[in-house]
C-alpha cells in the first residue's frame, strides 16, 4: 500500500528514543517548558512521553483546554438556557460533563431539557433549519482552532435567514493567554510548546513580539509523540544557545501567516474583547464576541441571561495549575474530594485538562 | 338515543386487523397477543417447551451446576451493519455465559415494543435472533410481549435471560487471574462500538466497519478443551477492555500491564478514534472475550483461538502482576508506562 500513516509513523518508538537521546545531549542544566495546549497535554500524559525526558526538564500545562478555561458564568448561562422548554441546546460532547454553579448539562437532559451532541456546528444548524418552532442554540467554545467552523455555521446561519438559530459564544485566544502568564510576576515558564492546531489557522505571526518582549523561545509543535519530541528538542536547542526566537515544528501544517482566508472570515463575525478564563480571571482582549451586526444571533442576547455571575468552588487551585505555578498533586482534593466523576473544578473535567490526564494516566 | 333511530341492519364495523404495526393490542394478553405469538415468535424459535404454551417452559439439564445469566438490550439504531438488537441480545447472554466456561443451552426473551412498530421490523428482529440462535446452539424456550405508548420506548427493547450448564470441576472467574498469567484477546478492539456510532448517521462520513456481534460458545468450548487450565474469560462489551480489565485485576488483586504494540485495532476504527477523540480500549465489543490463563499455555490457547474465525486475529496483549494490586498498567509503544483506568462515564467525543 502506498498511503502514509499519519499517525503510527508519528509514533515510531525508535524515532521517539532517537530524539529523546538528542535533547539528553543537548541539556545542560533545569529548564521549565510549557505546552500551552491541552490535547498536547493529553497526548504526553497517555504516550507517557515527560517519563522519558531528562529530569532537568519540567514540562508545565498550561491553559489550552478548551472546556476548562470555559467560564462559569458562561456555563451557568448554558445551563439556563438548556432547561427552557422552547430549545434545543447543541454542544460538543464533552461539555455536558463540566458542572456549573450546581448541575451539569447532563442532569439538565435527565431533567427533560434537549441537549443534543453535534460533531460540527453545522449540524446545529442543521437541526435549526429541521426544527422551526424550536430555538436551537450552540455552544460556540473554543480556541481559534474551533473558530472556522463556528463561524461558519453564524454565516450560513445568516445566509438561510434563520431567526431561530444562535450561538453561545465563549471563545479564546491563546496569545493573550501567554501574555498573562509571561507578564506575571510569579511566572516560572522559560520556553513555550506553541498550540500547532491553534497556529494551522492563524500562523504564527502574533508570537515573535512576545517572546522578543519577555525574551522566551516558543515553538509551534504538533501532537503526536515525534511531534512533541521533536518541539521539545528545539525549544532546549533554543535555550541552550541563548536565542530568542519563535521555530516551527510543525510545518507538515502550520505556515508563518496561517489559513489567511480562514483568519479573514473570523475577522468578519467575531471581534476580540475581555474574556473571563476559569480557574485564572479575566484576561484583557482575550476573547472573541460576535459583531454588532451579528448580534441576532448571539444567544446572550435572545435569551437574557446576561445577568448570571457565580463564583467558583474556593477549594480548586485550577487557575495556579493553568499559569504553571502548581502541579495536580498540589491540591488537597486532587483524587479524593475531585475526580473525573465529581469534578470540582475546570482541570478535572476535560480530557484535556491537566488534572483529568494526570488522574486518569496514573500520575 | 332518540326513539327514531331506525336500527335494522346495524352492524358493528370489524376491526383493523392491525397486522402492520404494533398497537397497545398486542401487549394486551388478548386474541392480538396470541396472534403475535402464533405468527411471530412461535414459528421463529419453535421447540417443544415453547409450543407447549405454558407459563414456565419444562427443561432437560444435563449434570453439572447451573449458570444463570439476564441482559437488557437497548440499541439505537436497531440495525446497524454486522448486527442488530436481536443479534445481539441472543449473543449477549449466550457469551456472558459461555464466559463463565458454561455451555449455555437455554434463553427466554422478555420484548417491550413501542407502539407503532411496524410489524416487519419486528418479525426481521426475530429471525435475526432465531439464526443467532441456532448458530449458538441453543433454544429459546419462554418469552413475553408488553407494548407501551408511542414515544415512551425506542423501537423496541428486549431482555434475555440465559441458563446454562458448568461442567463439573470446571470453575473460571473474574478473581483468579494469578501473577505470572498473560491476557490474550480473540480480536480487533472498538468494532461493534464504532459500528454502531457510524450506523447513527451524525458523523458525517461512511465507514465500512462492521460490528463484532457474535456467539463465542464454540470458540471457548473450543478453547477449553484445549487449554482447561484457563482462569480468566470475559467479554470486553460496554466500557470495553480497558474497564474489562480493571474488573479483573480488583477481583483478583493483581496488576495487569498491556503492551500497547501488541493492541490490536482495525486501520478504519483506529481512524475513527483518533478523530472523535476515543480511545478503542474503551470502546465497546460484542463478539471478542479476553482469556487469562497461565504463560506456558499461552501459545496452545492463541492456536486454538485461531482455528475459529470469530478469533483468527487473537493475540497476547498482556501479562499479569503481583503489583500494583487492582491496577491495570500500560507499557507505551515509545517505551514508558502508565496508568489505564476504568472509563468514568459516557464516552464523549471531545472537542479538538
Amino acid at each position: 500500500m502506498n498511503t502514509f500513516d499519519f499517525t503510527q509513523s508519528f509514533r515510531d518508538a525508535d524515532l521517539v528514543r532517537g530524539v529523546m537521546e538528542e535533547i539528553r545531549r543537548t541539556v545542560t542544566r533545569p529548564w521549565v517548558l510549557m505546552e500551552i495546549c491541552g490535547g498536547q497535554t493529553h497526548s504526553i500524559v497517555r504516550h507517557g512521553l515527560d517519563q522519558l525526558l531528562p529530569p532537568e526538564i519540567e514540562l508545565v500545562h498550561g491553559p489550552g483546554c478548551p472546556v476548562c478555561v470555559t467560564p462559569l458564568e458562561q456555563i451557568d448561562r448554558a445551563l439556563a438556557i438548556a432547561s427552557r422548554p422552547d430549545v434545543i441546546f447543541t454542544s460538543y460532547g464533552d461539555m455536558l460533563r463540566v458542572p456549573g454553579s450546581n448541575r451539569d448539562l447532563f442532569s439538565i437532559r435527565a431533567q427533560g431539557g434537549d441537549v443534543r451532541v453535534v460533531y460540527s456546528p453545522l449540524d446545529a444548524v442543521k437541526i435549526a433549519r429541521e426544527n422551526p418552532h424550536k430555538q436551537v442554540v450552540f455552544f460556540a467554545i473554543g480556541f481559534e482552532t474551533t473558530a472556522p467552523p463556528n463561524v461558519m455555521a453564524v454565516r450560513q446561519a445568516k445566509a438561510l435567514g434563520l431567526k431561530n438559530f444562535s450561538v453561545l459564544v465563549s471563545h479564546v485566544r491563546v496569545p493573550p493567554a501567554i501574555r498573562a502568564i509571561l507578564g506575571s510576576p510569579s511566572n516560572r515558564v522559560q520556553g513555550f510548546l506553541l498550540a500547532g492546531h491553534v497556529c494551522s489557522i492563524m500562523g504564527y505571526w502574533e508570537y515573535p513580539p512576545l517572546a522578543e518582549q519577555y525574551r522566551v523561545p516558543m515553538v509551534v509543535t504538533g501532537f503526536e509523540p515525534l511531534d512533541l519530541a521533536n518541539g521539545i528538542l528545539k525549544v532546549i536547542q533554543l535555550l541552550e544557545a541563548g536565542q530568542v526566537e519563535v521555530a516551527n515544528a510543525y510545518s507538515r501544517l502550520v505556515t508563518f501567516e496561517g489559513n489567511r482566508p480562514a483568519q479573514q472570515m473570523i475577522s468578519e463575525v467575531f471581534m476580540d474583547c475581555d474574556r473571563a478564563w476559569r480557574g485564572i480571571g479575566v484576561i484583557p482582549q482575550s476573547g472573541w464576541r460576535l459583531r454588532p451586526e451579528y448580534a441576532k444571533f448571539d444567544a446572550e442576547e435572545r435569551f437574557d441571561v446576561a445577568e448570571i455571575a457565580p463564583k467558583e468552588s474556593p477549594l480548586c487551585i485550577a487557575g495556579q495549575i493553568m499559569q504553571g505555578m502548581k502541579k495536580p498533586h498540589d491540591c488537597p482534593a486532587f483524587g479524593t474530594l475531585c475526580t473525573p466523576e465529581h469534578p470540582l473544578g475546570a482541570t478535572m473535567v476535560s480530557s484535556e485538562g491537566a488534572c483529568a490526564a494526570y488522574y486518569k494516566y496514573g500520575r | 338515543m332518540t326513539d327514531s333511530l331506525d336500527l335494522t341492519g346495524a352492524v358493528c364495523p370489524i376491526p383493523l386487523p392491525h397486522n402492520e404495526q404494533i398497537v397497545l393490542g398486542h401487549g394486551s394478553g388478548g386474541k392480538m397477543a396470541a396472534d403475535l405469538i402464533a405468527k411471530t415468535f412461535l414459528p421463529a424459535f419453535d421447540n417443544p417447551a415453547l409450543r407447549a404454551g405454558d407459563d414456565g417452559a419444562v427443561v432437560e439439564v444435563p449434570p453439572g451446576k447451573l449458570v444463570l445469566s439476564t441482559d437488557s438490550h437497548v440499541v439505537s439504531p436497531l440495525f446497524f451493519p454486522g448486527g442488530d438488537i436481536g443479534h445481539l441480545a441472543v449473543c449477549g447472554t449466550v457469551n456472558d455465559l459461555a464466559v463463565m466456561g458454561a455451555t449455555p443451552l437455554y434463553l427466554t426473551a422478555g420484548f417491550i415494543l413501542e407502539e407503532g412498530l411496524p410489524l416487519d421490523t419486528l418479525q426481521r428482529i426475530v429471525h435475526s435472533m432465531r439464526a443467532a440462535a441456532e448458530e449458538a446452539g441453543v433454544q429459546i424456550v419462554s418469552g413475553d410481549t408488553k407494548v407501551v405508548q408511542r414515544g415512551k420506548a425506542d423501537g423496541v427493547y428486549i431482555a434475555t435471560a440465559g441458563v446454562g450448564v458448568l461442567p463439573p470441576g470446571r470453575q473460571l472467574g473474574g478473581a483468579q487471574a494469578q501473577p505470572g498469567d498473560v491476557v490474550l484477546l480473540s480480536g480487533p478492539m472498538g468494532d461493534h462500538g464504532i459500528a454502531v456510532l457510524a450506523a447513527r448517521g451524525e458523523l458525517g462520513f461512511e465507514t465500512d466497519i462492521h460490528s463484532d456481534c457474535a456467539p463465542l460458545n464454540g470458540l471457548i468450548a473450543r478453547l477449553l478443551a484445549a487449554c482447561p487450565d484457563v482462569h480468566v474469560l470475559r467479554d470486553p462489551t460496554r466500557g470495553g477492555v480497558a474497564t474489562t480489565l480493571n474488573e479483573i485485576a480488583r477481583q483478583s488483586g493483581v496488576g495487569i500491564t498491556l503492551f500497547e504494540k501488541n493492541l490490536p485495532v482495525r486501520p478504519a476504527v483506529a481512524a475513527v478514534c483518533e478523530m472523535l477523540g476515543f480511545d478503542p480500549l474503551y470502546v465497546a465489543n460484542e463478539g471478542k472475550v479476553l482469556v487469562i490463563l497461565p504463560r506456558q499455555s499461552a501459545d496452545r490457547a492463541l492456536e486454538a483461538l485461531r482455528a475459529s474465525k470469530e478469533g483468527r486475529e487473537a493475540v497476547l496483549i498482556g501479562e499479569v502482576t503481583a503489583t500494583p494490586p487492582g491496577r491495570v498498567l500500560m507499557k507505551t509503544a515509545i517505551g514508558s508506562t502508565r496508568v489505564v483506568d476504568m472509563l468514568a462515564g459516557e464516552l464523549l467525543p471531545r472537542i479538538c
